[in-house]
């Protein structure tokens, strides 16, 4: 393995487990804000206390993304000091940002939401919960903001030097890329959000315990689950294959497996991408269909890869091929099942019906996967460009950081990381163990 | 601009040192002062609802840094990758069991994470005060303002050296020893009884060390950096930092143990911030120095960013502190006075 590869792991595998809590983070900050307002609302003591149980998680949850997102920014600097010497003055700002505006916020306030129900009263109650959800929100709109001028960079001049100068602080903000890219991202949080407190409801009226929690949050999970589906095919992840399509079009032919340009260009359902024939192996298409969703028309062109020289490719397209695939085929699968299961809501047999109480708790990874898919379609889309068009990914490393010295921080990760996962999860079962019921109004002054 | 962006950065690692300090003292010096799992509960609960706040302030002093001197934020964490590497699972394991350690009630589980909250405390002041240590010493960049250090080599301070040598051990017991105290004062201040005298007793014991330390690594330091002589020497108005920090040491000494707690405590917090402000001062213009050829130097000039970024960055800043400054004032307030026992 050479350098470049392990730096490039080490990356992806340290942001793939991070990103597996901040999007339960910020799809709960919102569905917890929910809960709250009912309790305002209704008054009712069972709101109450479904928020402060979901608290609990949250926390957890949160202090998860805290520990492993702190090795992100200094990653930028560690493994990619190339990168941030040319690029540190754009996205610096953005990060240094987000720890200004969302970190301080948001960690001042989860003290507020976790420890201060008694002394404050229900409604700076509902304020500490809205500044969470606020601090969260804000937190994704800064890193999609970094990550987005990487996609397509705004704003900025070429330096003598190949440094690469800010010129628009506002370009950077108000990047054309950003605004699809949030949403759909943000969306997807609220995705992971519900069919996780769908999954621990269905967990309960399966197991007969805390059966009106249980139903509380299944039909929270379902209703926001519904809703936050079908927002993730439509507008937001048509917006966001438009971004690709029009910014990124060699991104778009890997991403369908289209080798040759064509009008009235198929869309590829299954199939394998053959990288030695340029074809796609045992495919099976919807005639024109990439051309309609593309352009609106049904026999407009759209660019194969064989339009672009092979060095403007991406440099694993079957894994592009294949992440953006499970990402469009589980969300459609998620779609399906939230469209089942709000029809059972609205018929009034969902909390009875068995099957579908099981199909929603086994669905618990699978936004997930879902979710870490449409990162990986997204970054190695990106590639053979660590900023599009500026800068390759190679140029981007630390130089003098070697195989060596990066493989051994690698595999510390995963070791460490290991232990996280166990961790988090014996304590969150304990916590869905205990229940809604035993969580007390405000716990002593220690965590 | 550049020097603005110089002091603000100074400041906000400062800010980071004194609050998160205390936390990491808190968490070295439970062991000793706390003996019983109530007595750790209460020290615990006293940085419980703040430590994550304050963590924060390295994050962001590092965002800043990130954006206002780019060309630093690359040389210096590539060039300490592998310490920076190990604070990083230090910060992971003391957060975690900070925050996983009350959740299960057993023999086996609070003390491990005692445990560890104790070690990864201690070896993260260690390690903070060694990279201070290498700051001011100098590292060996070369012509395209980059460098690569072993952990330790022979431990003499000279080209050839790594991040530990006798230099910036020195400077990283300091560092060990300045948040010992900091974390007794902090625990004596927001406990009381038995807890508050133990706490004392370790802030005593403790300040003669470092007082002894304190003129040790002030005569290395000269020593090790001449340009902090030229600097002092050039603005003698700097002489205000040592002086607030020598202030502060004595204060501490003279107030521990004395009614009011925080008087103590603020002395401490003088103590710190009068400490990396002489460094910080005592280095200007240069924020990395090379320990060879000096035009390989990084200064405030070389490394920063261009001159539209510096001036809207403040833009943003300035409301984006104020607003923090609220948010902290209103965290702390509402957790003023001791801890009470569970």
């Amino acid at each position: 393995m050479d350098a470049l590869t392990v730096h490039r792991l080490h990356f992806a595998f340290t942001i793939t487990f991070h990103y597996l809590f901040p999007q339960l983070t910020m799809g709960l900050a919102l569905l917890i804000l929910i809960l709250k307002t009912m309790a305002l609302r209704t008054g009712n003591q069972h709101y109450h206390r479904a928020a402060r149980f979901w608290a609990k998680i949250f926390a957890i949850n949160f202090a998860m993304g805290v520990v492993t997102g702190i090795p992100m920014e200094f990653q930028f600097g560690t493994n990619w000091s190339r990168f941030s010497k040319a690029a540190g003055g754009v996205i610096g700002q953005t990060l240094a940002m987000e720890g200004v505006f969302s970190f301080f916020l948001e960690s001042s306030f989860l003290g507020v939401l976790l420890y201060g129900e008694k002394r404050l009263g229900p409604k700076a109650h509902w304020w500490a919960a809205f500044l969470v959800f606020a601090g969260s929100w804000l937190s994704g709109f800064f890193i999609i903001a970094t990550d987005a001028w990487m996609q397509h960079p705004v704003g900025y001049h070429l330096g003598a030097n190949g440094e690469i100068v800010l010129t628009s602080i506002s370009g950077l903000l108000l990047n054309s890329w950003l605004f699809w890219q949030y949403l759909h991202n943000m969306i997807g949080a609220v995705v992971t959000g519900s069919f996780v407190m769908a999954s621990v409801g269905a967990f309960y009226l399966l197991t007969r315990r805390n059966e009106d929690y249980g139903r509380t949050f299944v039909r929270l999970g379902v209703i926001a689950g519904t809703i936050s589906t079908l927002l993730m095919a439509f507008p937001t992840g048509d917006g966001q294959g438009k971004n690709i399509a029009f910014n990124q079009p060699p991104t778009l032919a890997a991403m369908e497996g289209l080798f040759e340009t064509e009008q009235g260009a198929p869309l590829a359902l299954i199939g394998q991408p053959d990288l030695e024939k340029q074809r796609l192996d045992n495919p099976l298409t919807l005639p024109d269909a990439l051309s309609f969703l593309t352009y609106q028309r049904w026999g407009a062109e759209v660019k194969g890869l064989d339009a672009f020289p092979p060095d403007r490719w991406p440099d694993n397209i079957p894994l592009l091929y294949y992440s953006y695939h499970i990402m469009v085929g589980l969300g459609t699968m998620l779609i399906g099942v939230m469209a089942l299961a709000s029809l059972g809501l609205w018929r009034g047999a969902l909390y009875r019906s068995t099957a579908r109480l099981w199909l929603l708790l086994l669905m618990l990874p699978f936004p997930y996967i879902a979710t870490t898919a449409g990162w990986i379609t997204a970054e190695v889309g990106r590639q053979p460009w660590l900023i599009y068009g500026i800068m390759r990914t190679p140029a981007g490393v630390s130089p003098h950081v070697s195989t060596g010295n990066a493989l051994f921080t690698l595999i510390g990760f995963m070791g460490i990381y290991t232990i996280l996962a166990i961790l988090f999860l014996f304590l969150v079962y304990r916590e869905i163990d205990e229940g809604p019921e035993r969580v007390p109004e405000m716990r002593a002054a220690t965590v | 601009m550049q020097t603005t962006w110089f002091s603000l950065v100074a400041v906000m690692i400062a800010v980071y040192v004194v609050l998160d300090g205390f936390d990491l003292g808190a968490g070295i010096v439970h062991l000793f002062v706390a003996r019983t799992d109530a007595e750790r509960r209460i020290v615990l609960g006293s940085i419980g609802p703040v430590w994550d706040g304050n963590e924060v302030w390295l994050l962001a002093a590092g965002g800043t840094l990130y954006f206002a001197f780019p060309a630093l934020y690359a040389s210096s964490f590539s060039g300490f990758y592998l310490p920076l590497m190990i604070v990083l699972w230090l910060l992971i394991l003391r957060g975690t069991a900070i925050e996983f350690r009350n959740h299960i009630q057993s023999l086996v589980w609070q003390p491990l994470w005692d445990a560890v909250f104790a070690g990864s405390s201690a070896l993260l002041a260690i390690f903070f005060g060694a990279a201070l240590g290498n700051v001011v010493r100098g590292v060996p960049l070369d012509a395209s303002g980059e460098f690569f250090l072993p952990l330790w080599t022979d431990f003499s301070a000279g080209q050839e050296t790594g991040i530990l040598d006798w230099y910036t051990l020195l400077i990283a017991v300091a560092a060990l020893l300045t948040l010992t105290l900091h974390g007794s004062l902090w625990v004596a201040l927001k406990t009381e009884g038995e807890l508050e005298r133990r706490a004392c007793r370790v802030a005593r014991g403790v300040w003669w060390l470092l007082a002894a330390w304190v003129i040790l690594i002030i005569v290395s330091s000269f020593r090790i950096q001449p340009h902090l002589q030229e600097s002092f020497r050039a603005r003698p108005w700097g002489y205000v930092s040592p002086l607030g920090a020598l202030a502060g040491l004595i204060g501490i000494r003279v107030l521990t143990g004395k009614r009011n707690g925080l008087a103590a405590f603020l002395c401490s917090c003088l103590f710190i911030l009068g400490m990396l402000t002489s460094a910080a001062f005592g280095l200007y213009p240069y924020v990395l120095p090379s320990n060879g050829d000096q035009a390989f130097s990084l200064t405030v000039h070389n490394a920063a960013a261009a001159p539209y970024g510096l001036g809207i960055g403040l833009v943003w800043f300035i409301p984006g502190m104020l607003l923090t400054a609220g948010y902290f004032t209103y965290t702390y307030r509402n957790f003023s006075g001791k801890v009470k026992a569970p």
